[in-house]
């Protein structure tokens, strides 16, 4: 229980960003309105998603380097987590482009690398479940998921800048610091951030133990 | 080192005749392909009725020959694992080096893609008409697409090999790892279309070569893992 510190820091940093982010006050501009509230909810979804997909990343190259159930365990847990904070920031993030693009879906290079981002990971899970010996399953998805990640950056950070994209940094639009500048609006996105992040971690953290525990119960009986 | 090299390459080029013969000899599989490529231009061309050509059927016109040309590398490619039985694969692995094996297999596909591509632009050409202003890029962007096709789905046909289900895993596995490179040839490839100038797909040019390098590199490190089970 040493290590305890960094979950109540999650739970106060997540209470502070509901508490902050729905009270506190925003700047006014137009078209955002109060919507810009979705910069902290939106926003750290995708940043919790790239983290947590590159640690399952990581976990599969040492999987490779060192074939432990651990590692195998922690890059399937740790997928999971990424899909669950990508279709958080679809949703999260449809709903924003509703209010403020007037579509859910307008064809945005961004919103389109994500979807296809998503389906990447869920044809992992699909691959995962489709070998009955776990030796060979953890070593053929973990090469699916580094090759995977390998072509999923170039699509997530280099197709958006090569075409027009809605998304504020893209295409003309003012980047973030145009409007995030405001320091009122920064003292709740970072924090926000930070904690998002660390909850997807605390998940995995806590998915991967349950998921070892449960596999040494099934050796045993 | 340099003799590693040496020998790395002569398994290459042994691999490669090896794959070139078994081809010449069992051509149902080529002539299949060529079956598959011909039908399909047929069957859009039944359907769409593009003949007519007016200017605002373009970008459908591209997009149609890209996805032809998508399901026939998936259908082409997906056969350069499943094909081998098991005794051979044995025997490959008592002699070869994964590495050897990987690469010559980029290059075989890609040389088959190229064929079946440049027919496929042909004949959907000839049936369809021929909007196309500057051929050279065109050709250009359909040589990038053989290429890149064949180093991303060798490796996906490799991984979905080893799994259950093959045919349907290697649709799903590949589709998602080939989106931004589709999107990136349509996108050359309507500019050389249109007859833009030809700095204008520069970008895409050097980001399709990068995505190709990046895929080659990742299969050329992982294929031995996948290799060895």
């Amino acid at each position: 229980m040493k290590n305890i510190w960094w979950k109540i820091l999650t739970v106060l940093l997540l209470l502070f960003t509901v508490f902050a982010g729905l009270m506190s006050d925003v700047p006014r501009l137009a078209i955002l309105n109060e919507t810009i509230r979705n910069l902290y909810f939106h926003v750290p979804m995708w940043f919790g998603m790239i983290l947590i997909l590159l640690i399952s990343v990581v976990y599969s190259i040492r999987y490779l380097r060192n074939p432990t159930i651990k590692n195998d365990v922690i890059a399937h847990e740790a997928a999971k987590v990424g899909i669950l904070f990508g279709v958080l920031g679809i949703v999260t993030g449809m709903e924003w482009a509703k209010f403020t693009w007037g579509e859910y879906w307008s064809n945005d290079p961004k919103q389109n690398a994500a979807a296809i981002g998503l389906l990447i990971y869920f044809a992992y899970i699909v691959l995962r479940s489709s070998f009955a010996e776990q030796q060979q399953r953890a070593r053929i998805s973990a090469v699916y998921n580094i090759f995977a990640f390998a072509a999923l950056i170039p699509l997530l950070f280099i197709l958006p800048r090569l075409t027009d994209s809605l998304h504020p940094g893209n295409g003309g639009n003012p980047g973030f610091n145009a409007y995030d500048l405001d320091s009122s609006l920064r003292m709740v996105f970072y924090p926000a951030v930070l904690g998002w992040t660390l909850l997807g971690i605390w998940i995995v953290n806590v998915r991967s133990r349950f998921e070892i525990l449960r596999q040494r119960i099934y050796e045993t009986v | 080192m340099r003799k590693i090299n040496a020998v790395l390459f002569k398994e290459i080029l042994y691999l490669i005749q090896k794959d070139l013969v078994l081809e010449w000899r069992q051509k149902y599989a080529f002539n299949g392909m060529l079956l598959y490529v011909g039908s399909t231009v047929f069957v859009c061309y039944l359907s769409f009725g593009l003949r007519q050509f007016s200017d605002d059927s373009g970008p459908i016109w591209n997009a149609l020959l890209w996805i032809i040309l998508l399901f026939t590398s998936v259908n082409a490619i997906a056969k350069s694992f499943m094909q081998e039985n098991r005794g051979r694969l044995l025997y490959f692995y008592s002699i070869v080096s994964p590495q050897g094996i990987i690469l010559a297999k980029i290059v075989y596909n890609t040389l088959l893609m190229l064929l079946l591509a440049l027919i496929c632009f042909v004949f959907y050409a000839f049936v369809l008409g021929n909007p196309v202003q500057d051929i050279p890029m065109f050709l250009l962007s359909l040589l990038l697409g053989a290429v890149g096709f064949s180093t991303s789905l060798t490796m996906i046909s490799g991984i979905a090999s080893k799994a259950a289900n093959s045919s349907t895993l290697m649709a799903i596995l590949s589709f998602p790892v080939i989106v931004p490179m589709l999107l990136m040839l349509i996108k050359m490839s309507k500019n050389a279309m249109d007859g833009l100038d030809r700095g204008a797909s520069l970008d895409e040019l050097l980001t399709l070569l990068a995505i190709n390098m990046i895929v080659v590199t990742v299969s050329y490190i992982l294929f031995p893992y996948l290799w060895r089970s």
